[in-house]
């Protein structure tokens, strides 16, 4: 069953100036990840802000849990959990205090909402931090208390927009383990990202969305194949650099690529390991010594970059989502 | 009734942040007091009024509605603060009745107003403040005094909202409802005034709202109002259709801006 499904969605800005989603599609099966992958501008909050009822699409259908998120907004508010690109807590308050109040807005009732505050401060190693206010926290701790914000109610569906973008290493680190536990208890999550490396730990399925489309959708093994297969990859001496191109060319059957900086040596091959060996056998009978030999296998960046002919991360285009409620 | 507590939540929230923030309250009372003070000791003495107990009397009930008009202010930039940080996206995403944020902001910002004014006036007291009329009529005039507070923060919800950034709505604010509150009788007759501004002044809400405290508060001179004028005959009635017009146009534009802020 699908948990989430977006049909032909579009939304512009600026009055039709901007199109930030243009008949975008996908959907979620239950109890799966699906990280919608794109750089700064391709629609991905949009896309969520329509998912998670904030926003209206233009045109386009969407259901969330089987409930349309056009005609019944507050039913599908009652089994989502949605944590956006900033912490929406309460600076002021405390993390105790801001769990409380969800809870009551929640109609937990004060009792619940108490022990249920208490319970995910202690999920989320925050029950130290309690009770200081929300201004004292490391930006990791803010995530994870707007993360257990939208869990209050142990949502069906749960929306996370760029759940760890401005985060330290460590503080990814610690937010990918949050998530990944939480996926272990089967919640069905739409999460977004610009990090090729998020979407490949997190998610079963991508889909990479460009300028408001889907442009591409599978596992990250599948999108990689896409790609093309593995290349081969050889790094020698600059006065064997010649006749190592001669070497992998033959072997792969293709037109060798060459890294100067690197002297690296590289082209793509269809015939896995057996390729590495012939190429250490030639080089050897050539006696020439590899400093480096490997087969790599394309990465989620190389996929980006195939895919939309420029880099993921590299992309500054500013497209106007609507820049409301951010810095 | 859910969506009762719901804006009971959201009202509490708004204390809560008060008793966490003691800076707002001492601020939002420092800068009437102020007033207070400047104007009866700097400009009292040389402004003979013919008034018993003299131009306090008058200037109190001015600077009552001056502190109240502010709250256009605060609930305008205390919205935009919330839209910054994300947390009217979260709140629009809670099963809860959508207009329980508005209607709570607006609410919470009305108890500060309580606060305020009777930090206000206590301190008028204390500098020779005396209203003349019973008890009953001076409750109506402060009761008067937060209806207004009230319906300026349906209009601060609507300036909140539709400000693209929350630095400018704080000076927005302050550019409109400064001048407002003194091309009025709030401080000095509007005799005083050339002809097109002494017109303006004498239909601005704020001298209606300054001359109907002031009848409430017992006071038979109406310091500038020129007779003829409707609202300076009735200032009671001018004020308070004022707040009902204030009221019926902007809680529904306010509430439509909420629903349909993200479009």
């Amino acid at each position: 069953m699908k948990s989430v499904i977006a049909e032909n969605l579009v939304k512009t800005y600026d009055k039709g100036r901007v199109r930030a989603l243009d008949d975008l599609s996908l959907d979620v099966e239950e109890g799966t990840v699906l990280s919608v992958l794109g750089p700064n501008g391709a629609g991905k909050t949009t896309t969520v802000r329509i998912l998670s009822t904030l926003m209206r699409p233009d045109s386009g259908n969407a259901q969330v849990a089987g409930i349309d998120v056009i005609k019944n907004p507050e039913k599908v508010r009652e089994v989502i959990g949605l944590s956006g690109q900033y912490a929406a807590v309460d600076e002021i308050l405390t993390g105790y205090d801001n769990l409380v109040m969800f809870g009551e807005l929640y109609h937990l009732g004060k009792k619940q909402s108490v022990l249920r505050a208490n319970e995910l401060l202690e999920r989320f190693s925050l029950t130290e931090a309690a009770k200081r206010p929300i201004k004292t926290y490391s930006g990791g701790m803010r995530r994870r208390l707007d993360l257990a914000a939208s869990l209050i109610v142990k949502p069906k569906v749960l929306f996370l927009d760029e759940p760890t973008t401005g985060l330290d290493p460590r503080g990814r680190q610690e937010m990918w383990g949050v998530i990944q536990e939480l996926v272990k208890g089967g919640v069905t999550l739409l999460l977004t990202t610009q990090y090729l490396e998020e979407a490949d730990q997190l998610a079963d399925e991508i889909a990479v969305i460009d300028t408001g489309k889907v442009i591409a959708r599978g596992t990250s093994d599948a999108l990689k194949k896409q790609v093309g297969g593995e290349r081969l990859e050889v790094v020698v001496e600059q006065t064997h650099v010649a006749k190592t191109i001669e070497i992998v060319a033959a072997v792969s059957g293709n037109k060798a690529a060459l890294d100067e900086g690197l002297r690296l040596i590289s082209a793509p091959v269809s015939t896995g390991s057996a390729a590495l060996f012939e190429v250490l056998k030639a080089l050897d009978s050539a006696g020439i010594h590899a400093l480096d030999v490997g087969l790599k296998r394309p990465s989620l960046d190389d996929v980006f970059l195939s895919l939309t002919g420029h880099a993921a991360e590299e992309k500054k285009v500013e497209v106007a989502e609507k820049k409301r409620g951010r810095k | 009734m859910s969506a009762v507590n719901d804006i009971a939540i959201i009202t509490r929230r708004q204390l809560l942040l008060l008793t966490r923030v003691p800076e707002v309250l001492i601020f939002s009372t420092i800068q009437p007091v102020m007033f207070v003070l400047l104007f009866r000791y700097v400009f009292g003495g040389s402004i003979n009024t013919g008034q018993p107990g003299g131009y306090v009397q008058l200037l109190m009930p001015g600077i009552f509605v001056q502190t109240v008009a502010f709250t256009l202010a605060g609930t305008a930039s205390g919205l935009a603060e919330d839209m910054k940080k994300g947390l009217i996206d979260r709140f629009r995403s809670l099963p809860i009745s959508q207009s329980a944020l508005v209607i709570g902001r607006t609410l919470g910002d009305s108890l500060l107003n309580i606060v305020v004014l009777a930090v206000m006036g206590i301190a008028g007291y204390v500098v020779g403040w005396r209203p003349s009329a019973g008890l009953g009529n001076v409750a109506l005039g402060f009761l008067f005094l937060l209806l207004f507070g009230y319906a300026l923060s349906w209009v601060g919800v609507l300036v909140g909202l539709s400000a693209s950034d929350a630095r400018v709505v704080q000076n927005v604010s302050f550019i409109v409802t400064f001048p407002l509150t003194f091309l009025s009788n709030a401080f000095a007759p509007t005799t005083g005034m050339p002809r097109a501004l002494q017109y303006f002044a004498e239909w601005n809400p704020v001298s209606t709202m300054v001359a109907a405290c002031r009848e409430l508060f017992g006071l038979e001179n109406q310091f500038g109002a020129t007779a003829g004028s409707f609202p300076s005959e009735h200032p009671l009635t001018t004020s308070l259709i004022y707040m009902v017009v204030i009221m019926v146009i902007f809680i529904p534009l306010s509430l439509r801006k909420y629903r349909n802020y993200a479009d």
